[in-house]
């Protein structure tokens, strides 16, 4: 088998190019997507027998944590490939997903503590899920700190992709801590091996908005990506077509 | 369902419009951080194209 298709697509301008014509389909799919499931999701979908329409924030604050977690696994995917294999373009991406992640995860805190305020009675609780998620937080936070402490960018790579993998533990420990523990924050409904315990009417929209998400990702991270990549190569010749 | 008790969420208009309000913020943070952040990285790029070529001349 050969290789050179993956050389090729890990080469710096390769990769600009690339990701400079996908980000606008990205970036126009997501629009449409979430547009379509956010009126999906607050006018068509019927209120929750227990929660009435208090229920639709489930629309935006379980796709966000969904994100929080899978752009957490790609950082720490991508830090672990650039540390193994040296590549440049992997510490890139890595770079790339911190700060979208990071806001994910603080909007997943934001609505998770307006929906527990009327269901639950409190904004906050140290519980293990709301606990883990805080700490993905920290995680992200400290992963951006540690990058602008260094000067010297592969020193910069090396070290915060050690502590992406090291935080990574993390994740499952969030996905398992309703099962783990006793915890005030329900049981997965919808992310479980046997049938989702929610009505497809409510479904529908919670899976468009998590598509809307993914793709609004894949374009933010095109972006940054391809403004780490003009960062990163200083002064290669191809950067006067580029730039 | 007239517009009135859309608005109203069942109780729930404050929790529910600011959970989605807050959605639109952080979406058109990212949207406006991701392209501040590739358009700064072309500027600066150009730039010392510029003065490469200068140095050449």
């Amino acid at each position: 088998m050969s290789w050179t298709w993956f050389h090729k697509l890990a080469s710096p301008p390769h990769a600009y190019r690339i990701l400079g014509s996908l980000a606008p389909w990205f970036g126009w799919a997501s629009l449409a997507l979430i547009l379509l499931a956010t009126w999906w999701g607050l006018v068509k979908a019927p209120a929750d027998y227990q929660q009435g329409d208090g229920f639709r924030i489930l629309y935006v604050h379980a796709p966000s944590a969904w994100m929080s977690m899978f752009t957490y696994v790609v950082m720490a995917v991508a830090a672990g490939v650039g540390l193994i294999w040296r590549i440049k373009l992997a510490h890139a991406a890595a770079a790339a997903c911190a700060p979208i992640g990071a806001s994910f995860t603080f909007l997943a805190l934001a609505t998770g503590s307006i929906w527990g305020k009327p269901m639950w009675g409190t904004w906050w609780v140290w519980d293990a899920r709301l606990t883990s998620e805080l700490l993905l937080l920290f995680l992200y936070l400290g992963y951006m700190a540690l990058r602008a402490s260094f000067d010297d960018p592969q020193r910069a790579d090396r070290a915060s992709a050690v502590l992406a993998l090291v935080g990574v533990i993390n994740v499952p420990i969030i996905h398992y801590s309703v099962n783990w523990w006793s915890t005030l924050h329900q049981p997965a409904s919808v992310t479980k091996f046997d049938k989702p315990s929610i009505d497809l009417a409510m479904l529908i929209p919670l899976f468009l908005m998590i598509a809307g998400f993914q793709l609004y990702f894949g374009w933010a991270v095109s972006r940054r990506l391809r403004g780490e990549i003009l960062r990163r190569e200083r002064n290669a010749n191809w950067l006067k077509e580029a730039a | 369902m007239d517009l009135q008790t859309f608005f109203e969420m069942g109780g729930y208009a404050g929790y529910v419009w600011t959970s989605y309000g807050l959605t639109a913020l952080i979406l058109l943070w990212n949207w406006w951080a991701a392209r501040r952040f590739e358009a700064e990285a072309q500027l600066a790029a150009r730039r010392r194209n510029e003065l490469a070529l200068e140095r050449t001349a």
